[in-house]
């Protein structure tokens, strides 16, 4: 599985343990903060901008330049943040890190604050997490006590504390400004931009945020240079990504793969292609708000721009396969019914505005829709995307939008024909008798629980649409194949 | 500096919003959620706008307005955006016009005018009464409340309770009374502030029920005739029946921004209430009233403290001043007590 792999974020996840801060020292651990500490604070700026590192949470904003406007501004006090509320259904690269290697978080947290200027650090990690919450704190213990993190570290002047703050659960508060907000002991509802953390972050000072997995990579690149690291990737995508495949290859978990890989790749080649080698039908990337892709797009590489450009996005890097038995119509539906449940209720688009997409996407899988609600779901969701306030309205949409446009026959067969191709939409079936293989057991219609099926013993037995109702019972029971689902 | 909206120029201040310019100019731009006094919250995407080299479209209520700034509030983007919020906020609610106190005076009906929609579009089921009447003077309707946030913002920030706050997330989200009370059972000194920032019917006064539509009544300006503040009043007054039937703080008083305490807002019951005493009365000697004019009762109550100041001398005489007056009438009582009747026996009631 590790074929094309290339492990930097992971790049100690497996190899040492985690709870002896000894192996991570002997892994080049504390190099990089040790020699950033002997160089500028602008140096390290410098590095992590040439570098090409971009924000891995999902904005892919470059990170070097997150650190400058942070370092910019004067103030009595500056925090770093760790966005640690992982909250994508299916993604746990962010875990593997702090489970695996918390030390290589710890550390460039630090460096962050030396090139700010911050002397405190949080952690924002979701209380779900705790054997990471545990990992970390022994990390931070054994940090303070070998004289990395604290007072004056390695002598240079420079003092660094990091604490954890626990986060509830809530997806948007891996929002940066709902996050703070949360920190704050507030709602976790964002807030407009500007003004950026940048400028006024936690407790209303200047705060740089940045995801674990973004951290996770620091100490890598100032240990080997910015130009090993940008030597990896495509152009405007530096380095490796780590993806949680997931959904139907025949290897799922955790890969780091080079930036520039192609879907194909991942799924074929290291995820060892479709369960069952059945059809490939979409990929969803990005988590519960990226587009999902299709055939036509599996040459396209992995990176921020091409992914956009596909509809898609890169998001933290959830990565879902889906086959021919999907329906992509129930697909974003359920999508949907996640951000619908995850909106923070605070602007009008994304509160009210991924319901309505939601109740038109339960029409269409219900047999109610019309091609009208098609249109409709298309105005609805490039409306929702410009008006939302966060980056959690502004892409919820998205699977709506990518499923119309690359999987316009499914909802043309569901709304016209009212049929579920992948026969995924229990709404849409129908139950009946295949008469030949019928042999009038009557096990089908003592299981019926909603006396549907009619029949004498030993005679062909009868399913009354009007009473069915969907349930599969007498298909599961039926021993003969004498129950067809349409 | 100059801006232009919709192709004409306009004067704007450095520091103001593409919102505060229109506004000042009598230019409607669709907003529910911004209000002078709570500031910008940036939640209902209404007021949405495009500006040139600008990306997408701009909350008006949050982008400050630079020299030479390119506005449009009715592009077409603008205004589809802007009609979507609109009617996605009439759908999922339940704001039935033809009883709400609230018509004619709703910020949501002005913006579904504005924008012509004559009924929601994105209506997927009906609701259920959600209403709160526990409160003696304010009436909740949760079906009518879009979650603007100025209620809760002024409750917090400008009367500084503390007792409002959202609960519950996403389209589940509502306004809660401390931590999820009945408005009547909460620590709500029902002040009234909430209702008269609220933009729709969801937060209504409970004695306007019925009473007169907002346009028929006159708005007299007059000042709180309660405690020496002096809060100013905008009381709406029903000509037709010549009675109260709403007051409202004045927004632009100095004084109290348009805040009001629970007796300035709801205590207007003695103006017309039977029992109130509209002439002096003299006692008779058996003890009944009379109606007397003011110049009989003055002489007599005059010629009595000159009797007791000359029976009993000036200390058995006492002043007993009122809260409900100004602090100069107050001085002016103080100041004829000690002078004219030559006493330093003032006190005063403390209390309203």
């Amino acid at each position: 599985m590790k074929a094309q792999q290339l492990k930097i974020a992971l790049r100690n996840c497996g190899f040492i343990d985690p709870e002896e801060i000894q192996d991570y020292i002997a892994n080049e651990g504390y190099l990089a903060l040790a020699s950033s500490l002997s160089g500028s604070r602008q140096a390290v700026i410098e590095t992590i901008k040439k570098s090409g590192l971009r924000g891995r949470g999902g904005g892919g904003f470059a990170t070097g330049l997150k650190w400058e406007f942070a370092a910019k501004p004067e103030a009595d006090r500056k925090f770093v943040v760790c966005n640690a509320d992982e909250g994508d259904p299916g993604a746990f690269m962010d875990r593997a890190v702090l489970e695996g290697d918390p030390h290589s978080v710890l550390e460039a947290m630090a460096i962050c604050g030396y090139a700010i200027g911050a002397d405190e650090g949080y952690i924002y990690i979701r209380a779900e997490y705790p054997l990471a919450i545990k990992r970390l704190r022994i990390a931070i213990a054994q940090a303070e006590e070998a004289g990395l993190l604290g007072e004056n570290i390695l002598n240079s002047g420079f003092s660094f504390k990091i604490k954890l703050k626990y986060g509830a659960g809530a997806f948007v508060c891996g929002e940066e400004t709902a996050l703070i907000k949360s920190m704050e002991g507030h709602r976790g509802e964002p807030v407009s931009k500007p003004p950026f953390p940048a400028t006024k972050g936690y407790r209303g000072k200047p705060t740089n945020v940045n995801n674990v997995e973004t951290f996770a990579n620091v100490p890598a690149i100032i240990n080997r240079g910015a130009d090993w690291f940008a030597a990896i990737g495509t152009e405007k995508s530096k380095g490796t990504k780590v993806f949680a495949l997931a959904g139907k290859v025949k290897k799922v978990g955790l890969v780091e793969v080079p930036m520039g890989t192609t879907l194909r790749q991942l799924i074929y080649e290291i995820g060892g292609g479709i369960l069952g080698d059945k059809q490939f039908q979409a990929v969803q990337t990005g988590g519960p708000s990226g587009g999902c892709l299709t055939v036509k797009h599996l040459d396209t590489p992995i990176d921020y721009e091409s992914l956009i450009a596909a509809g898609s996005m890169m998001g933290s890097g959830g990565m879902i396969v889906m086959d021919e038995d999907d329906c992509m119509v129930a697909v974003a539906q359920f999508y949907l019914d996640f951000t619908m449940e995850e909106s923070c209720g605070k602007c009008v688009p994304c509160r009210e505005g991924n319901k309505a997409l939601y109740n038109i996407l339960h029409k269409i899988t219900h047999g109610e829709g019309t091609m009208a609600d098609i249109d409709r779901l298309k105005e609805l969701a490039v409306v929702i995307k410009s008006t939302s306030l966060c980056g959690l309205g502004q892409t919820a949409p998205n699977p709506v939008l990518s499923t119309i446009n690359n999987f316009y026959d499914d909802y043309v067969q569901h709304i016209v024909d009212k049929k579920c191709r992948a026969k995924r939409c229990r709404a849409l079936l129908e139950y009946r008798v295949v008469e030949e293989n019928c042999i009038g057991c009557g096990a089908c219609k003592r299981a019926c629980p909603a006396d549907a099926i009619t029949g004498e013993l030993k005679q062909k037995h009868f399913i009354d649409q009007e009473k069915c109702i969907k349930c599969g019972a007498c298909h599961q029971k039926c021993k003969f194949n004498a129950i067809a689902i349409d | 500096m100059l801006v232009t909206i919709n192709g004409k120029q306009y004067e704007a201040e450095a520091g103001q919003t593409i919102l505060q310019v229109a506004k000042k100019h009598g230019l409607y731009i669709p907003s529910l959620c911004y209000h002078q006094k709570v500031g910008v919250a940036g939640k209902c995407r209404a007021c949405v706008v495009e500006v040139e080299g600008m990306r997408g479209l701009q909350t008006s209520c949050s982008v400050v307005v630079r020299d030479g700034m390119n506005v449009s509030t009715r592009s077409e983007k603008a205004l589809q955006a802007q009609k979507l919020v609109v009617d996605l906020l009439l759908s999922s609610g339940k704001h039935d016009c033809l009883s709400c106190a609230q018509n004619g005076k709703c910020e949501l009906q002005d913006a579904a005018y504005y924008l012509g929609i004559e009924r929601p579009t994105l209506v997927f089921s009906d609701l259920e009464p959600h209403g709160d009447e526990s409160s003696e003077f304010i009436k909740v309707d949760h079906n009518k409340c879009i979650s603007c946030g100025r209620c809760v913002a002024a409750c917090q920030k400008t009367v500084t309770n503390d007792v409002l706050d959202f609960g519950y997330r996403g389209a589940n989200t509502e306004i809660v009374f401390d931590d999820g009370k009945l408005m009547g059972k909460s620590t709500c000194v029902q002040c009234g502030e909430c209702v008269q920032i609220c933009p729709v019917g969801a937060l209504t006064e409970k004695k306007v029920a019925g009473q007169a539509r907002y346009w028929e009544t006159e708005k007299v300006k007059s000042v709180c005739p309660y405690c020496g503040v002096g809060c100013t009043m905008e009381i709406h007054v029903d000509r037709k029946l010549n009675k109260i039937v709403r007051v409202n703080g004045d927004e632009n008083s100095p004084v109290n921004e348009g805040m009001l305490c629970v007796k300035g807002r709801f205590g207007y019951d003695f103006v017309d209430h039977s029992d109130r005493l509209t002439s002096p009365m003299i006692r008779n000697d058996d003890g009944s009233f009379r109606k007397a004019s003011w110049d009989e009762a003055l002489d007599l109550v005059a010629t009595k403290l000159n009797d007791i100041k000359v029976k009993h001398g000036t200390d058995k005489i006492m002043g007993l001043a009122s809260a409900k007056v100004t602090n100069e009438e107050n001085y002016t009582f103080q100041k004829f007590m000690r002078t004219v009747i030559g006493t330093n026996n003032i006190d005063h009631c403390a209390r309203l």
